[in-house]
C-alpha cells in the first residue's frame, strides 16, 4: 500500500477508531469505580431506539436528529433506570436488564415496523457499524493533510467524534477534583457542599454524550469494550488514578490502531482475501489486552480484607 | 423531648431546650426514616462550642441516621440543623464530617495525601493549585496522625487503624471549627485509638466543636465531657455527670444492657 | 386472528412456537428469579451474549467437516460451549482479580460479542456462509423456521422447565440463604453450576426465538416484575415462572399475526407490560401503594411531632406540620394550639412517657421494640399493663 492509498482508505478510520476508543476509555474509568460500568452497556443499547425514533421524527436519515434522539435516550433509559431502582428498590443491575432490553425490544419494532428498506438503518449496522467504509476519498497522499480542500471531504464522522473526544476531555479535567472526590466517598463530598447527584448525573451524561458519538461512527460494541475493557486493563496495572486514567488511553489507542491494522489484513496473511470486522477485532484486541493485565499486571490482585 | 423531660423531673431539675442561636451545632424537630418506621425520631439536641460531645446507644439507634441528616446527606421528614446560629448548607467551610471507614472502598487507585488534599478542596475549587501552603498543611495534618511515613502510600496497603487516621487527617486539613465523626473507634488498634483521642483533645483545648458517634461506653467517662442518648428517641443530653447515669442508660438500651454495664462498671455493648 | 394465535390456531409451526415460548418463559421466569435473588442478574447477559463466537464456530466447524453447517442442534452445542467459556471467564476475573464483578461481566460480554462479529465477517466470506443466516440469532427469527427445528425448541422449553422444577428446592434454599442451605447438606458449588448451566440452557433455547440480545430480558424482567407482589422467595419464584410464561405466550402469539412483529421483541415488551402493571399497581410495593403509605406516613410523623411541642410549649418549625394541625383543627393557622389540640397534645406527651417506661424496662423488651415514635401504647399493650406502667410514673406535680 502506497502513501496516499494509506491517508486515503486507513488513515480517517484509524483517526476515528482512536477517537471513538479514548473518549469512551476516559468516562469509562470513572464508571468502572463507581461501580457502573454496565451503564456504559445500558447506554450503548439504548441507542438504537434513540436513532429510529430520532428517524421517524423526521423521516429523512439525518444526522443530527438522530444523534439528538440517541442522547435523549440514552438520558431516558438512565432517568429510568435510576426510578426503578429506588422507587421500586429493586438492585442496580435488575433495574438496568429491565429498562435496555425493553428500549432495545422497542426500537427493533419500530424499525421492522417502518420502511427503512431505503435508508442505511439496520440492527447489524447498528450494532457493529462500518468503521473501513469511512474513507476519504478526496486525499491524494500525505500533502492532502495540508491541503483545506481535500480537508474538507474527511468523513464528517470524523469531525463529530473529535468534538465529542474534545468535549469529554475537556470535562473530565475541569471537573476532575470533584469526580475524584464524590466518586471515592460520596458522603464526604456531600458534606463538603459538592453537588454529588449532579456529578453522577453529569458523569452519565458525558458517557451518553461519548456512546452517541462512538456509535455514530463504529456501532455499538465496540461502544461497549471501550467504555470497559481499557479502563479495567489500566486498573490492574497502577494503582494512581491519573496514571489510570493515562494508561487507560493508550491501551485504548492500541486496542483501535491494532485491531483495525489485524481487520484489515490479518486475513491476508493468513491466506485469506478478505477483511474482517474491524469493530469486532479492536473488541476482540482489547479482551486480549485485559486478559495478558489479569496475568501478568502487577496490581492485578484482589485487595486483602484488612483488619 | 417528653422523655427527658421526665427524666429531669425525676431528678428535680429543668432541661432547658438550650439555644441553637449560639450552639456550634443545634438539631431540631429531626425525623428520619427509611422505610416504615421512623430511624430517628423528633430529636432535638444542642452542642455548645468548644465541647466534646459523645452520640451513644444501641445499635440502630440512628445515631449515624442523624449526623448524616444534619449534614444533608439524608433527607430528613421533619427538622433542620444549624452550625454557629446558620443553616448547615451555609457554613461547610467551618465543618469537618468524617466519615465511617467502612462506607468507602479502600481499593480505590489513590495515596494517602491525595485523600487528605481532599479537605483542601474547598480552598483550591476546581483547577486552583495544589501548591507549597496547601501541601504544608496537607502534611501537617498527616504529621498531626502520625501517618508523615506513610503520606505516598496506596490507601489499600493500610491497615483499619491507619485508614481510620487517614480520615481524620483529611478533616484536620480543613481546619474546621466543628468536627463531626462517625464511628472513629470502630476497629481500630489501641495505638489509633490513643492517637486519635489526643487530635480531638487537642481540637477542643484549642476551642474546636467535637460530636462523635461512639460506641464503647466504658470510654465515655475519660473521653468526652457531654453525651447524647439516642434510640429513635433522644433519651438524655448534658454533662456527662449528669446524663450518663444508670437511668438513662437503661432508657436508651433497654433490655439490652445488663446491670453489670452500668457506669461504674460499664463495658461495651 | 389475534384469538386464533392465542388459542394456537395458526398452524402447526406457530403453535409450537407459542408452546416452546412459554415454556421457555416459564423455565427463565424460575430461572432467572435464582439468579436475581442471587443479585447476579446481568450475569445472564454476559452468557448470551458469549453465545456468538461458538455459533460461528459451531458452523464453520461443521462445514469444515463437510456438513453445511446450518443444523441448529450443532449451532446450539457450540453456543453452549462458548457461554459457558465466557461465564467461567467472568468468575476468573471477578474472583482471580480485583475487578468487581459488573466490570468482568461488561468487559466478557461486548469481548466475546466482538470477536463472534469478526467470525461473522469471515463467515460471510466463505462461499457456503453467505446465506448461513446466522444474524437471525442476534434477535431471534422464528418465521420460515423448519418444523423440526420448531419442535426442537418446543421439547428444548419444556427439558428445561422440568429441570428446574426438579431443582426448585436447593436452587431456592441457596438463592435464599446460602449459610443455612449449606447447613441443611445442599452442595452449593453444585447448586451454583446447576443454576448456571439452566440460565445457558434458557439462553441456548432462546437463541433461535428470542435472540441472544434480548433473552436476558426473560431471565430478568419476569423475577422483577414478580417481586413486587410477594416478600416470599417461594412465591416469588412462581409468580416469575407465570410472568415469563403468559409473557412468551402472549408475545409468540402477537408475533404469528403479522410479518412485522418480530418474535423476540414482542415478548420482551409483553413482559414489560406485565412489570409496568406490577409495578405501578401491586399491592405492598408497587408504586401508587407506597405513594400513599408514605404520604400517610409522613403525616403521622408531623402530626405527632406537632402534638408533642404544643405539649412542651415548644415552637413548630416545619410549615407542613402547622398546616397539617390547622386541617385536623388541633392548631390554629400561626401555631397556637386549640382546645382540642391541647387534649390530643397532652394524650400524645403520656403516651411518650409510658413508652419511656416500656422502652427502660428489660422485661418488655418485645413491646420495646415495637417503638416507632408514632403507635400508641395502647396498641402494643393490654389495659392491665398499661395501669401498671401508670403506677410507675412520677407523681403529676414533680412535671410542674
Amino acid at each position: 500500500m502506497n502513501g496516499a492509498e494509506f491517508v486515503s482508505l486507513s488513515l480517517p478510520p484509524i483517526v476515528i477508531g482512536v477517537l471513538v476508543a479514548v473518549t469512551c476509555a476516559l468516562p469509562g474509568n470513572f464508571l468502572l469505580l463507581r461501580r457502573q460500568a454496565l451503564i456504559g452497556d445500558a447506554i450503548s443499547h439504548v441507542v438504537l431506539p434513540g436513532i429510529v425514533v430520532g428517524f421517524l421524527l423526521t423521516g429523512a436519515v439525518a444526522t443530527w436528529p438522530m444523534l439528538l434522539g440517541a442522547s435523549v435516550a440514552a438520558i431516558a433509559a438512565v432517568v429510568l433506570i435510576e426510578a426503578i431502582r429506588r422507587l421500586g428498590q429493586i438492585e442496580a443491575g435488575a433495574a438496568m436488564g429491565v429498562v435496555f432490553t425493553t428500549l432495545f425490544a422497542g426500537g427493533v419494532l419500530l424499525l421492522e415496523q417502518s420502511d427503512t428498506s431505503s435508508v442505511h438503518l439496520d440492527v447489524e449496522h447498528a450494532l457493529y457499524g462500518n468503521l473501513e467504509s469511512l474513507i476519504w476519498l478526496e486525499a491524494t497522499g500525505w500533502s492532502s493533510l495540508a491541503d483545506p480542500a481535500a480537508l474538507a471531504g474527511l468523513p464528517p464522522e470524523l469531525f463529530r467524534i473529535a468534538g465529542a473526544a474534545g468535549l469529554v476531555a475537556l470535562l473530565l479535567a475541569v471537573f476532575w477534583r470533584p469526580l475524584k472526590i464524590a466518586t471515592f466517598d460520596e458522603n464526604y463530598a456531600a458534606a463538603l457542599g459538592l453537588p454529588v447527584t449532579a456529578i453522577s448525573l453529569g458523569l452519565v451524561i458525558v458517557s451518553a454524550i461519548a456512546a452517541v458519538a462512538a456509535f455514530d461512527a463504529v456501532g455499538s460494541i465496540i461502544v461497549i469494550a471501550m467504555f470497559i475493557c481499557p479502563p479495567a486493563t489500566a486498573r490492574l496495572l497502577t494503582d494512581r488514578l491519573g496514571a489510570q486514567v493515562a494508561w487507560s488511553v493508550a491501551l485504548a489507542a492500541i486496542a483501535a490502531v491494532a485491531g483495525f491494522v489485524l481487520a484489515g489484513y490479518g486475513p491476508l496473511w493468513l491466506g485469506g482475501s478478505d477483511a474482517v470486522s474491524a469493530a469486532g477485532m479492536i473488541a476482540t484486541v482489547s479482551g486480549v489486552l485485559l486478559g495478558l493485565a489479569a496475568l501478568v499486571g502487577p496490581h492485578r490482585r484482589p485487595l486483602a480484607a484488612q483488619p | 423531648m417528653a422523655a427527658e423531660l421526665q427524666l429531669a423531673a425525676a431528678e428535680g431539675r429543668r432541661v432547658a431546650p438550650g439555644d441553637a442561636e449560639t450552639a456550634a451545632f443545634a438539631v431540631r424537630g429531626m425525623t428520619v426514616s427509611y422505610g416504615p418506621k421512623p430511624a430517628v425520631f423528633s430529636v432535638d439536641m444542642t452542642v455548645p462550642e468548644g465541647s466534646m460531645t459523645a452520640v451513644i446507644g444501641p445499635n440502630g439507634a440512628g445515631k449515624s441516621t442523624l449526623l448524616k441528616a444534619a449534614l444533608g446527606l439524608q433527607t430528613p421528614l421533619a427538622g433542620r440543623a444549624t452550625a454557629f446560629g446558620q443553616p448547615v448548607t451555609d457554613v461547610r467551610d467551618r465543618i469537618a464530617y468524617v466519615p465511617q471507614r467502612a462506607s468507602v472502598d479502600w481499593g480505590f487507585p489513590t495515596r494517602v495525601i491525595d485523600v487528605v488534599a481532599m479537605g483542601l478542596y474547598r480552598e483550591m475549587g476546581l483547577l486552583g493549585r495544589f501548591g507549597a501552603r496547601l501541601k504544608a498543611r496537607a502534611a501537617d495534618a498527616i504529621a498531626r496522625v502520625g501517618m508523615a511515613e506513610f503520606a505516598d502510600r496506596q490507601i489499600g496497603q493500610l491497615s483499619g487503624g491507619q485508614q481510620q487516621r487517614v480520615f481524620l487527617a483529611r478533616a484536620l486539613a480543613q481546619d474546621a471549627d466543628l468536627y463531626l465523626l462517625d464511628e472513629p473507634f470502630a476497629g481500630v488498634d489501641a495505638a489509633t485509638e490513643k492517637a486519635i483521642i489526643a487530635v480531638l483533645k487537642e481540637l477542643k483545648a484549642r476551642g474546636k466543636t467535637v460530636v462523635a458517634v461512639h460506641h464503647d461506653l466504658s470510654t465515655v467517662t475519660e473521653y468526652f465531657d457531654r453525651v447524647v442518648l439516642l434510640n429513635v428517641r433522644k433519651i438524655a443530653e448534658g454533662a456527662v455527670g449528669e446524663a450518663f447515669t444508670a437511668d438513662t442508660l437503661r432508657a436508651a438500651y433497654g433490655g439490652r444492657l445488663a446491670a453489670a454495664d452500668l457506669p461504674g462498671a460499664v463495658h461495651a455493648i | 386472528m389475534l384469538f386464533e394465535a392465542l388459542t394456537l390456531g395458526l398452524g402447526y409451526n406457530a403453535s409450537l412456537v407459542t408452546l416452546g415460548a412459554a415454556a421457555l418463559g416459564m423455565a427463565a421466569g424460575v430461572t432467572g428469579t435464582f439468579l436475581y435473588l442471587r443479585k447476579r442478574a446481568l450475569v445472564s447477559d454476559a452468557i448470551s451474549h458469549a453465545t456468538l463466537p461458538g455459533i460461528a464456530a459451531a458452523f464453520m466447524l461443521a462445514v469444515a467437516l463437510g456438513g453445511d453447517g446450518r443444523g441448529l442442534p450443532v449451532l446450539l452445542l457450540g453456543s453452549a460451549v462458548s457461554a459457558a467459556l465466557g461465564l467461567l471467564a467472568v468468575q476468573w476475573l471477578a474472583s482471580r482479580t480485583r475487578l468487581t464483578e459488573d466490570a468482568a461481566i461488561g468487559a466478557v460480554l461486548s469481548v466475546f460479542f466482538g470477536f463472534g462479529v469478526v467470525l461473522l465477517t469471515v463467515i460471510q466470506t466463505l462461499s457456503t456462509g453467505r446465506q448461513a443466516g446466522l444474524e437471525d440469532f442476534l434477535l431471534g427469527a422464528t418465521a420460515g423456521m423448519l418444523r423440526s427445528e420448531a419442535l426442537l425448541i418446543a421439547v428444548g422449553g419444556l427439558v428445561t422447565l422440568a429441570i428446574v422444577v426438579v431443582l426448585r428446592r436447593p436452587m431456592l434454599m441457596t438463592a435464599f440463604d446460602p449459610s443455612h442451605a449449606s447447613a441443611m447438606g445442599v452442595n452449593l458449588t453444585r447448586t451454583d453450576i446447576a443454576m448456571m448451566g439452566l440460565v445457558m440452557a434458557v439462553t441456548v433455547v432462546g437463541l433461535k426465538i428470542v435472540g441472544l440480545i434480548l433473552i436476558v430480558a426473560l431471565l430478568i424482567i419476569p423475577p422483577v416484575a414478580a417481586r413486587f407482589w410477594s416478600d416470599r422467595a417461594d412465591r416469588v419464584v412462581l409468580l416469575a415462572g407465570v410472568v415469563g410464561g403468559v409473557a412468551g405466550w402472549v408475545g409468540a402469539a402477537f408475533s404469528a399475526t403479522a410479518a412485522d412483529l418480530p418474535t423476540g421483541p414482542m415478548i420482551v415488551l409483553a413482559a414489560f407490560a406485565l412489570f409496568c402493571l406490577s409495578f405501578l399497581l401491586a399491592p405492598g410495593r408497587g408504586l401508587m401503594a407506597a405513594a400513599l403509605r408514605a404520604a400517610s406516613f409522613r403525616t403521622r410523623v408531623h402530626l405527632r411531632q406537632g402534638l408533642l411541642a404544643i405539649a412542651n410549649d415548644q415552637p413548630i418549625y416545619e410549615t407542613l406540620t402547622l398546616r397539617l394541625l390547622a386541617r385536623r383543627g388541633l392548631a390554629l393557622p400561626d401555631g397556637v394550639p386549640t382546645e382540642a389540640g391541647r387534649a390530643a397534645a397532652a394524650r400524645a406527651r403520656l403516651d411518650e412517657e409510658r413508652w419511656a417506661i416500656v422502652r427502660a424496662d428489660p422485661s418488655l423488651e418485645l413491646a420495646a421494640a415495637r417503638y416507632d415514635g408514632l403507635t400508641p401504647l395502647e396498641d402494643v399493650l393490654t389495659v392491665d399493663q398499661i395501669s401498671e406502667i401508670d403506677a410507675r410514673r412520677p407523681a403529676p406535680e414533680a412535671l410542674a
